[in-house]
């Protein structure tokens, strides 16, 4: 039974939203309405786990002393101080935890946005470094490859205009930001479509899967 | 030691240098650039152009403070785009962050230059809710069934502009600032698709290689990155000049400008290195082979 009720369950929920895409009316479309909202009632479960997991996990680290255990330390001071601070802030403010001048309000800008910011800027070194030492033009592939991205990161700012403006209208289309609308319209999107056709036909065997109870890895054990 | 030796040991923090000088410079001198919408914006800003007043636009705010320097300048010029118009804003997010990025527009662009915008009838703040996909879901049948207050807390039956709202079917278009998971895409798939609603996106550089498969049909413009923020602000500076000075993407064109030239001077480099240092090892082996 205690593999048997969530296989039916997976079966019905499954089986229902499938007819309600293809029959978008009473009561199929009441019920895609009804469990849509069930599912986010559940996905806000998803943070008390997650928050659970955290604590536990970096808890364990810290008591036993494991590697880099002031690390956690970090961690969890972080995540505890801003869940109180959401928390009180909440409170005071009945719900608005981001209202202005609130506690909460004052981490997420002073604290959290510009470590966050710092985090992201950092890439402009990687890119910086890796594209003097990994970026060769090392076979016929490479090249291509190294005059699209070319292109592409001329084409994401004025300079490209700024290069090519100059070329008479009967080869504009060898101006840099044409040139960028074109890999980006022509070869990228063939490139993503095709990926994206793959990914989606791999969704629908592995939701089969599910809803038919071939795949059963998401009950536990073997 | 040759030039060529040196400049295949060049350390790297000579390269770390010169990218934040890069950067730092154009950010102290503030250098005006022009740009040029191209008609993957146009698009969106005619769209909002066309639209006739009190029709309704859904924002989401689908990103967090480390894409704030592409997201924040679309969003708030979305914003200035749509109030300026008097269409009727709803603001709503897919992502937590997203609901904090949406506050701080509220107090740059609202409590700024709209304080004649009356909260509940010219634009409405509902704020974020779990679910990723499984909320835009919700919301395209049934927009209460999930959003029962707005983000302070505020019923929505106490909100005029809510009063004529009972899915996602009754916008007029859906502006998606995003930056990953959930997103544009996800809009477009579990809103815009099935409902016949224009969407329009807003998203990071990186992100917006990967729309434009749903270009044009399904997604009716894009801007992507920091210049797709920049186009779309000269877009609106060209129609309304008073928002000149608020123009953050074209003010700050400048260090990515620079940026992607230094990139460029660095792969350019980087590839003459290798191939003079190719062609030393081709003229050591003939040399070897000879003696």
């Amino acid at each position: 039974m205690k593999r048997q009720i969530p296989l039916i369950i997976t079966f019905s929920v499954g089986a229902l939203l499938v007819l309600a895409m293809f029959i978008p009316h009473d009561p199929f479309a009441a019920a895609n309405d009804e469990l849509s909202v069930w599912f986010d009632i559940i996905a806000s479960f998803a943070f008390i786990l997650g928050g659970g997991n955290l604590l536990r996990i970096h808890g364990d680290k810290i008591y036993r002393r494991r590697r880099d255990w002031p690390y956690s330390i970090v961690t969890l001071g972080g995540f505890l101080l801003m869940l109180g601070a959401g928390l009180w802030s909440g409170a005071v403010s009945r719900g608005n935890a981001m209202a202005p001048g609130s506690l909460f309000q004052a981490l997420y800008v002073a604290a959290y946005a510009p470590m966050m910011s710092t985090m992201y800027s950092l890439l402009a070194f990687f890119v910086a470094s890796a594209s003097y030492r990994a970026f060769r033009a090392k076979t016929r592939e490479a090249t291509v490859l190294l005059l699209a991205a070319f292109v592409i990161l001329v084409g994401r700012t004025p300079v490209g205009y700024h290069l090519t403006s100059w070329i008479p209208q009967p080869f504009e289309f060898l101006e840099i930001p044409n040139l960028f609308g074109w890999i980006l319209a022509y070869p990228n999107t063939a490139g993503q479509r095709a990926i994206m056709i793959g990914i989606a036909l791999g969704i629908i065997s592995t939701s089969l899967r599910l809803i038919l109870g071939i795949e059963r890895s998401h009950l536990g054990g073997d | 030691m040759s030039l060529l030796d040196r400049m295949k040991r060049i350390d790297r923090r000579i390269l770390f240098l010169l990218m934040a000088a890069g950067v730092a410079i154009p950010l102290l001198f503030r250098p005006t650039l022009t740009v040029h919408p191209s008609p993957i914006v146009s698009r969106v800003f005619d769209k909002i152009e066309s639209l006739p007043e009190g029709s309704k636009i859904l924002m989401s705010f689908d990103y967090g403070p480390s894409t704030v320097p592409e997201n924040q300048p679309m969003a708030e010029a979305i914003a200035r785009h749509v109030l300026r118009r008097r269409l009727k804003l709803y603001m709503v997010s897919a992502w937590t962050t997203g609901q904090a990025q949406a506050d701080l527009l509220i107090e740059s662009v609202m409590r700024t230059d709209f304080t004649d915008r009356v909260y509940g009838e010219d634009w409405v703040h509902l704020g974020y809710k779990a679910g990723n996909q499984g909320m835009i879901n919700a919301i395209f049948g049934a927009m209460r069934n999930l959003y029962t207050t707005d983000a302070a807390g505020t019923n929505v039956d106490a909100i005029p502009m809510m009063r004529d709202v009972q899915s996602l079917r009754d916008m007029d278009l859906i502006v998606d600032i995003a930056s990953g998971f959930p997103g544009v895409k996800e809009w477009i798939q579990f809103a815009g698709d099935p409902g016949n609603i224009p969407v329009a996106g807003g998203v990071t550089a990186v992100e917006a290689l990967l729309l434009y498969p749903y270009y044009p049909r399904q997604l009716l413009g894009l801007m992507g990155g920091l210049q797709g923020a920049a186009e779309y602000e000269a877009a609106l500076v060209a129609k309304y000049p008073e928002y000149r000075d608020d123009s953050k993407a074209l003010q700050i064109m400048g260090p990515q400008y620079v940026a992607h030239l230094l990139i460029v001077v660095f792969i350019l480099i980087g590839n003459a290195t290798y191939f003079a240092e190719r062609r030393r090892q081709k003229r050591g082996r003939i040399a070897g082979g000879r003696s």
